[in-house]
């Protein structure tokens, strides 16, 4: 919870009256039928006018549940007044004081159950009001305008500050601990950076000239990015520390580890990671090959396993990729989805073939080891389980074949060992994730950890107001020096 | 990025890059490898470390001109700079365990090097071998000499040394008596394979160093996924060495065949415009 208080003035009876009657202003966004052709956004943004006339919905509600809602508890009421005013460029501002990627966020975040969950105008009936648009929209008008919206750095404070990993969660660490004074470097472990910005998110939901921009605002700032440096390989944490002269190290390094199903066939050629799919498509640009290097297999039939905002992400890739039937199996039903609402839309529209209450059993290969076969059974659903969702459990002889000559699991990620198995005093958990305090502290003095390598898998957002409460606690460690005794 | 030191042609068709990586360099182990990215467009290439200069600030690495992104790399010179990623992987055990025989074909002609060097190191007897076809194509043997005990070669036509491959000569050696505790072979796939499986056939122990496909090479993908001893394994991580004797061999054929057919298609496209630009 936050303290939060919308000050701004309260609305007329006649003027709230008539907000609340007013409809959401959807999105304009590419055709189906075209989109499904091409890598481009599909969403194309309001117009000016949309947006001073979609912020002009905001009832202004005193206790700012949206605040509540946003992870980075962005002041929405106040950036919806700039935008509804006419004044982007300020609403740019107020946004980017909480959040450090808002056109990231405003085009990712699960909006429906974050700031637009709570709205006064969801439950009013007319839509809630379209904040993670404006998000964008703001953003997006920053981005193209002449001026860029500066932010203001302290004196140096002579503290060097090491990030690894250039995620969300790293870059938004980053731009905050510069903000800070520090002198930061941020280590990636891969050529580009952005972490799954970049190598996961397809450009046709999160262009790569957006993340581009934002890593030349946080150089501008002064942050060092150092890529092709995998930390735990060529610098270990302690050396970080001790030869380098790093005060602090925040771990934003993900949850880089692709879990499957350990059924039979899931080494048959065809079969991919969604990491690996989306990594050659997104990171490595394989939709434009033979022009890039990198191939990928473009399947007439693809089956995507999964039900999260990857296996979107990797189903509708697929479809742009040429395949005729792209399958989405899923061992739940639609509303246990995790992935966002937008996506699900947007994947339907498309002509995903959903094929819910499914769950593969084994793959089946040809005589030259490539997958021809899917073979799923049908699961109905029982009681809820550990997560609050009703258990899928198989139908027994339900058993059903589908021909498929790609498969993408995406079942989710665990921990990458890479890091914390050459980290001596990092205490990880049994699933080896990193233990850390309500202020992200973990078990070695000086070491910060947050996004999904503490959490699991999460979300862009998550990550980030990790990256910005470390950021936070590191000012303190820096100040005060103190360190809680590891229990 | 990093700069490029030196690239040299040590025999046809393969070649020596020298990289300025100081703090590679410092770190490098043998069994170690590397990725490197010819160009913005470019693959990420996994690829052995042959060397390291820890004074100098350089590695080294010997590569097979075998495709579009090898013939890219391979078109550098000298003071270019490129994307270069290292070290990666587990590095190998070194231990002194007697006599160890070292077995090079290909690139591992000159990537075998790191091992063979710590294992005399380490106070082992080092028997080296190294294969190519001809004579002509072999490279890199007074380094190799220089730390080994004994040196053979081994060339299909018989043009120099002894005719026939690596496991040709660990077998004539067994059969004189030699006693052999452990062998480790680098190079291309098949000649692991054959290699070790006469290791086996001798109750040897044998360690390979494997290298199918990898994308980013940091256990993230899963695209090196091998099946070792009946479980699937990350090369990139927990690899690139495991025991060749339990290897599934013919599915790392398999998935190291992936994409042959988007190779031609490469090359295509890339020798049209190499074919324009002549022009």
């Amino acid at each position: 919870m936050t303290d939060y208080r919308y000050q701004g003035e309260k609305l007329p009876a006649d003027e709230r009256k008539r907000r609340m009657q007013t409809q959401r202003h959807d999105m304009r966004e590419q055709p189906p039928m075209a989109r499904v052709l091409n890598f481009d956004e599909v969403n194309l943004g309001y117009t000016a006018e949309m947006a001073k006339a979609e912020a002009k919905r905001c009832l202004g509600c005193p206790t700012a549940p949206c605040v509540d809602g946003c992870p980075v508890h962005v002041k929405v009421p106040e950036f919806l007044d700039a935008v509804a005013d006419g004044d982007f460029m300020e609403a740019a501002r107020i946004v980017m004081e909480d959040n450090a990627l808002p056109a990231v966020t405003g085009r990712v975040c699960p909006q429906e159950i974050q700031c637009e969950g709570p709205c006064t105008q969801a439950k009013a009936g007319q839509g809630s009001v379209g904040i993670g648009y404006l998000e964008r929209f703001v953003a997006d008008y920053e981005r193209h305008s002449e001026q860029t919206c500066c932010f203001d750095i302290d004196e140096p404070s002579g503290h060097k500050v090491a990030i690894v990993g250039s995620g969300p969660g790293g870059l938004s660490a980053a731009a905050d601990a510069a903000r800070a004074g520090h002198e930061v470097h941020v280590y990636e472990a891969l050529h580009k950076p952005g972490g799954v910005l970049v190598y996961g998110i397809p450009e046709f939901r999160l262009p790569n000239e957006i993340i581009s921009y934002e890593i030349n605002r946080l150089q501008s700032m002064g942050v060092s990015i150092h890529t092709n440096h995998a930390i735990g390989r060529i610098y270990t944490v302690d050396e970080l520390l001790d030869d380098k002269g790093y005060d602090a190290v925040y771990l934003g390094i993900g949850a880089g580890l692709p879990w499957f199903m350990r059924i039979d066939g899931e080494n048959l050629n065809g079969v991919y990671s969604a990491n690996e799919y989306l990594t050659r498509n997104n990171l490595m640009q394989a939709y434009r090959f033979p022009e890039t290097d990198t191939p990928i297999v473009r399947g007439r039939n693809v089956a995507v396993v999964g039900g999260g905002n990857v296996a979107m992400d990797a189903v509708r890739s697929a479809l742009r990729l040429g395949a005729s039937n792209a399958y989405l199996i899923y061992r739940r039903s639609r509303d246990q989805m995790p992935a966002r609402d937008e996506e699900i839309k947007h994947a339907e529209e498309e002509g995903v073939d959903f094929r819910l209450l499914n769950n593969p059993v084994r793959y089946i290969g040809d005589d030259h080891g490539w997958v021809s076969q899917v073979e799923c059974i049908q699961m109905e659903l029982g009681e809820p389980d550990k997560s609050g969702r009703p258990r899928p459990i198989p139908i027994e002889g339900s058993e059903f074949t589908l021909d498929v000559d790609v498969v993408v699991v995406a079942i989710g990620t665990g921990a990458n060992p890479l890091l914390t198995e050459t980290t001596p005093g990092l205490k990880t958990t049994s699933r080896g994730y990193i233990q850390v305090d309500d202020k992200l502290r973990t078990t070695k003095p000086g070491v910060f950890a947050g996004g999904d390598i503490v959490r699991g898998g999460a979300t862009v957002i998550l990550a980030m107001g990790d990256g910005r409460t470390a950021a936070a606690s590191i000012n303190e460690w820096l100040e005060s020096g103190d360190w809680p005794a590891s229990g | 990025m990093h700069e490029i030191v030196a690239m040299r042609d040590v025999a046809p068709n393969v070649h020596e890059l020298v990289i300025d990586a100081p703090d590679v360099a410092a770190k490098a182990q043998p069994g170690q490898f590397a990725v490197v990215i010819p160009d913005e467009l470019g693959e990420r290439i996994p690829m052995s470390l042959a060397g390291w200069d820890r004074d100098e600030g350089t590695v080294s690495i010997f590569f097979l001109e075998a495709g579009v992104s090898t013939m890219k790399l391979a078109q550098h010179e000298a003071g270019d700079e490129i994307d270069f990623m290292a070290p990666l992987g587990t590095p190998a055990t070194i231990k002194q365990y007697g006599t160890v025989f070292v077995g090079g074909g290909c690139y591992g002609v000159g990537a075998i090097y790191p091992i063979l060097a710590a294992m005399k190191e380490a106070g082992n007897q080092v028997i080296t071998a190294i294969e190519a076809r001809s004579d002509f194509l072999l490279y890199n043997e007074s380094k190799l000499r220089e730390r080994s005990d004994m040196f053979f070669r081994a060339t299909s036509d018989g043009s120099i040394g002894s005719r026939g491959k690596v496991k040709d000569v660990l077998r004539s050696l067994v059969e004189q008596g030699e006693t052999i505790d452990r062998c480790y072979f680098m190079g291309c796939t098949f000649m692991m394979m054959v290699s070790s499986r006469a290791a086996g056939e001798h109750g040897i122990p044998s360690f390979v160093y494997l290298n199918p496909l990898m994308v980013d090479a940091t256990g993230m993908c899963g695209v090196c996924r091998v099946t070792v001893n009946g479980e699937t394994r990350f090369a990139c991580v927990d690899g690139p060495e495991f025991p060749g004797s339990q290897v599934d061999w013919e599915e790392l054929f398999h998935r190291k065949s992936q994409y042959a057919p988007y190779e031609r298609e490469a090359y295509r496209h890339t020798c049209r415009l190499r074919g324009d630009r002549d022009d």
